[in-house]
């Protein structure tokens, strides 16, 4: 493997291959119940607590649709610059599985909710688009649970019914990288729309990964192996690389790719195949007759786009005009919603005379550092931004050097102190009236004749000595930017 | 248009029914005759035809995004062949 | 009151109403003559000593404004009833206890009735003959050894036999109408979407109608009246205006031009179908209305378009019935036996018969040929009735191609036995309401039905044409209790 222009290739003696990787993200809708029931989608309930008897397929029960899910589906489309379909239909999937309660899956398989849209990632070499061939709704399956007893399988089926977005992106993506920046970004524009929380620990983002490679060059895609249900980043990179090494492999030797279903073995390392060829499925789609098609009117998804937030894309585009962020410390800040929140309220707090440059470089600097020590989200963060943005002007007025707000900071995070408060209690206001630093460094200077004098006579590097005795006679309180011009006057 | 035991024995693994071989040639020799008979409307043209995709004469309707069912586990697990009163249990699955 | 059974819902609820009968009594009454006719095989299970509990906590305290006071009933095993065990025919279900009511059951109790128990059905519904059933034959109480129809056999024979007053059965494809019509009886599929599918257990869901099943038109419009609701528990539930289908009879139905499709003339009809046809004909003109003849092309595509349609919903439907969750389970040493076996030794012949058959139109490479082809032939079978339906305000037909025939005549033969639906099949396919109203008897005297096929939601309109015609026909069923020692 070599990366060179960030182009990911895989070598082979002469050859150079390509990496196809196609993602379809299995997105759990954000919602109170379940897409065809009226049972919560809560994570972490006891077994089969959460469990209707439409979730356990009982004799004679119907789905009846959630209309918040077709919301947040359709938001999730438009937040994907995605086409809205106004007319969708659920089909049958059909298989037998023992946390597949009803025999099938309902799903959507020709005609889904949402089509063709784009998302764009920010890559070190520059922004990429990767297309998306739909968005469909569909109900997750329950739980089994293998290891529990020797003979037995367990089956819990709390999640039998949760409403999931299935995200199909195009075959579009090159390497473990951009997989990274989509699954981020996807995550960061469900987030920003409420419609899906992006937890990957709880399951709520988990993806099936198509990946085929190609010589290098070569317009033609080869035989794709799909890896099932892989539920982190890490895993999925991960799996590509080894499986995308493992199919250059079976090329170099002359063989071929079969196409099927692998599973990423996270133990091993490696992927495996996941059924034997005899037992391949036939789903046997057809339309749920115990629903009717899904109908939305144009006012419906007008109202809905009335209701989208500004987006990461947008909000970045803003914030590099409105605050001359660049586009660096611009990406830091949208990439998750409750980072560019909490940005925004310091700026509103800060007030007219604001320094957004420093509220940026405390933000990106102290305020994470502690958040990474503490394991913290930032909507955790244990320094509020209104907290946050006094400090930042405490500094920017002059009424703290940068080095004393360190301190004030380490004081702020117990219990989220007003900074004011501290510097007041502490008395550790910047000294910045400039009679009382003109006797202070009178006093310095008449105390360290023969230094001045060295200094009037070119010794220049002893200012800083000056500077360092106003400092520590002042208790580091003393307006550094005065001292100096007082300083200069007086020697 | 006629279908063999392969078929039989693959619709019987598909639909998880189990058919001896005796019972797949008499299922073979019904769904022969019911198929002769379905054939009938290949003599219908119907490239132009929309499909029926729902009879009820409705548009479907919505569901507010509210919690009505409760924790009814016991209700759920009761008629279970076999569980543990947390979970349903299963033979072991095999991958 | 040694013959409460014989009296009619209509007049019961009069009796009751006018306390020259407890619920009690007629209860008691059912019980009795039910506890007789156990070799009519129409129970599959009964609640006798909780409905006479529930009877006489009725008249303690008779609430005499509902439709149904304390009136005793045995509905099709095909709805789910609280605490009742609920089987659909089927061995698959045999030890199964729903914790819940099916909506249409639940609007009965409502209206104060009282159940009886649980009525033999072929299994899954899947039969035209009630010998699919895993509890065994329902004999039909016109004579030995004659099946009462299906799949709501139990139903017509539990009707026909006094057994019960009135019931509920389901059509997907007939059976409701054709053992009304075996029977000698009224049996109504209403419009599909308007009684609730919730709580039944399903067979094929856009076919799938309850009705009701009653001794004279005036009972099945009453009942109608109580099942019929929307329901937000089911998505294909409809909200349309509802008529109150009993208070709004009337025998007028002067100027009502009804259709006379030529393609129900099919061959190899006995002439007795024919001459029972033409005999409806002219009772339409005496009733004043005006018979037309109307052209239904697609008809003699409806049953094979039916034998897609509905085998492909059931073979789905039916997954659920697995061993997991309830019912039956066979032993198996992985879950994949397990499945097999249950799956295996839990249905019967034909309901495996039809899971094959829906698997096999589903399956990969055979959809457009079969399920989608279907789904565009039942399209032109609903707009032949549309049209027709632009001349006409209702259609008639004869029920049945032939009248009942004997226990195990047809039962080796699968496509003989679906030519039963011939007639009855089209409606469902067009979500149509019908009614077969008993209006003759063959040579062997032996009931048989007409057909009346209304527009959508018009079940107040076949209902009145049922009405009319059934004065003029003045049909008396020929029942010997031959079955009571």
């Amino acid at each position: 493997m070599n990366k060179k222009n960030t182009e990911y290739l895989i070598n082979r003696k002469d050859n150079q291959y390509e990496v196809v990787i196609g993602l379809e993200v299995h997105a759990q809708v954000l919602s109170e119940s379940k897409l065809f029931s009226s049972s919560s989608t809560k994570f972490g309930a006891e077994p089969n607590t959460q469990v209707s008897l439409v979730d356990a397929a009982f004799p004679g029960m119907l789905p009846v649709i959630n209309e918040f899910c077709i919301k947040q589906a359709i938001k999730t489309g438009i937040g994907l610059n995605a086409k809205i379909n106004k007319r969708s239909v659920f089909d049958r999937k059909n298989y037998f599985y023992a946390d597949l309660p009803q025999g099938y899956q309902i799903s959507q398989f020709k005609d889904p909710i949402v089509g063709e849209g784009k998302v764009i990632l920010d890559m070190p070499n520059g922004q990429k688009e990767v297309g998306i061939e739909r968005l469909h709704l569909e109900q997750d399956a329950g739980k089994s649970i293998h290891d529990l007893d020797p003979q037995n399988t367990f089956v819990d089926l709390n999640r039998s019914g949760v409403a999931l977005m299935e995200i199909v992106s195009k075959p579009d993506l090159r390497s473990p990288d951009e997989v990274n920046a989509y699954i981020k970004k996807l995550r960061s524009i469900m987030r920003y729309l409420g419609t899906c929380d992006g937890n990957m620990q709880e399951g709520s983002l988990r993806a099936d990964v198509n990946v085929s490679v190609r010589p290098k060059g070569s317009k033609e895609f080869g035989t794709r192996c799909e890896i099932k249900n892989v539920n982190s980043i890490k895993f999925m990179q991960m799996a590509i690389e080894y499986e995308a090494n493992r199919q250059v492999d079976l090329i170099e030797e002359g063989k071929t790719i079969d196409q099927e279903t692998r599973l990423f073995d996270t133990k091993k390392n490696e992927t495996r195949s996941m059924r034997s060829k005899e037992d391949a499925h036939d789903y046997r789609y057809f339309p749920d007759p115990d629903l009717l098609p899904l109908e939305v009117s144009e006012k419906f998804i007008e109202e809905l786009k009335n209701d989208i937030p500004e987006l990461p894309d947008d909000k970045k585009k803003r914030f590099i005009e409105e605050f001359k962020l660049s586009p660096y410390e611009a990406n830091i800040l949208v990439s998750d919603i409750d980072t560019a929140k909490y940005f925004e309220e310091v700026v509103a707090k800060m007030g007219k005379n604001k320094d957004i440059k420093l509220a940026v470089n405390w933000i990106t600097g102290e305020l994470f550092a502690v958040l990474n020590s503490k394991g913290l989200e930032i909507s955790q963060s244990p320094v509020s931004a209104k907290n946050f943005a006094i400090l930042i002007n405490l500094i920017k007025n002059g009424t703290i050097s940068g080095k004393i707000a360190k301190t004030v900071f380490e004081l702020m995070i117990d219990g989220d102190k007003d900074p004011q408060k501290i510097v007041e209690e502490k008395g550790l206001k910047q000294q910045s009236d400039p009679k009382a630093l003109e006797a202070l460094i009178d006093k310095i200077i008449n105390g360290n004749r023969e230094k001045a004098i060295e200094y009037k006579q070119g010794k220049e590097k002893l200012f800083g000595f000056f500077v360092g005795q106003a400092m520590k006679a002042s208790g580091g309180k003393a307006n550094p930017q005065l001292i100096n011009e007082i300083l200069k006057k007086k020697l | 248009m006629s279908i063999d035991l392969k078929t039989i024995k693959h619709i019987s693994k598909l639909s998880r029914i189990s058919v001896d071989e005796k019972r797949a040639e008499k299922l073979a020799d019904d769904l022969n005759s019911i198929f002769e008979f379905i054939e009938k409307l290949n003599e219908l043209k119907t490239d132009d035809v929309k499909p029926l995709t729902s009879i009820a004469e409705t548009t479907l309707k919505f569901r507010s995004d509210e919690i009505k069912s409760k924790n009814i586990r016991e209700q759920i697990i009761k008629n279970s062949p076999e569980d543990n009163e947390d979970y349903f249990v299963v033979p072991k699955v095999i991958e | 009151m040694s013959d409460i059974t014989k009296q009619s819902l209509t007049e019961l609820v009069e009796n009751i109403k006018n306390k020259k009968l407890s619920s009690t009594d007629v209860t008691k009454a059912f019980i009795q003559r039910s506890e007789k006719s156990s070799e009519l095989n129409a129970y599959i299970t009964d609640d006798f000593t909780s409905a006479l509990d529930k009877a006489k906590k009725f008249d303690q305290n008779p609430n005499l404004d509902l439709k149904l006071p304390g009136i005793p009933m045995a509905v099709k095993d095909l709805f789910c009833t609280k605490n009742v065990k609920t089987t659909a025919g089927s061995k698959i279900l045999n030890n199964f206890v729903p914790t819940y009511e099916s909506t249409v059951t639940e609007n009965i109790w409502n209206e104060g009735a009282i159940l009886l128990g649980k009525l033999n059905c072929d299994e899954f519904a899947m039969g035209s003959s009630n010998e699919t059933s895993h509890f065994g034959n329902v004999q039909n109480p016109i004579d030995k050894n004659l099946v009462p129809g299906g799949s709501s056999g139990g139903s017509a024979s539990a009707v026909a036999g006094q057994l019960t007053p009135i019931t509920i059965g389901t059509d997907t494809g007939g059976s409701i109408r054709q053992p009304a019509s075996f029977t000698g009886i009224v049996g109504l599929k209403p419009t599909y979407g308007s009684c609730s599918r919730y709580g039944i257990v399903a067979f094929a869901s856009s076919l799938d109608q309850a009705g009701p099943m009653a001794q004279n038109v005036k009972d099945c419009a009453l009942l109608q009246e109580v099942i019929s609701t929307y329901d937000p528990k089911d998505s294909t539930s409809i909200n349309f205006k509802r008529n109150h289908y009993s208070k709004e009879l009337t025998k007028n139905i002067k100027g009502k031009k009804i259709g006379i499709p030529k393609e129900y003339r099919v061959d190899g009809m006995p002439k007795e179908i024919e001459d029972l046809w033409q005999k409806g004909i002219q009772y339409v003109k005496d009733c004043g209305a005006k018979p037309i003849d109307i052209s239904l092309p697609h008809t003699s595509y409806a049953l094979p378009t039916y034998y897609i349609v509905a085998p492909a919903e059931a073979s789905s439907n039916l997954a659920r019935y697995d061993g997991v969750k309830y019912g039956y389970r066979a032993k198996g040493e992985n879950l994949i036996d397990m499945y097999e076996k249950t799956r295996s030794e839990g249905f019967g012949a034909e309901v495996q018969r039809r899971i094959m058959i829906g698997t096999y139109v589903l399956s990969s490479g055979y959809y457009d040929a079969y399920y989608l082809k279907a789904q565009k032939v039942r399209k032109l079978i609903k707009n032949d009735f549309d049209k027709a339906y632009k001349k006409v305000d209702a259609i008639l037909t004869p029920s049945t191609p032939s009248s009942a025939f004997k226990i195990g005549e047809k039962k080796n033969d699968p496509v003989s036995m679906y030519l039963n639906d011939i007639f009855t099949v089209p409606v469902n396919l067009a979500g149509l309401p019908g009614i077969s109203i008993p209006a003759g008897h063959d040579t062997k005297g032996y009931p048989l039905g007409l057909q009346i096929i209304g527009k959508a939601f018009d079940e107040q309109n076949i209902l009145n044409i049922a009405f009319a015609m059934e004065e003029k026909i003045n049909f008396k069923n020929k029942i010997t209790d031959w079955w009571i020692k």
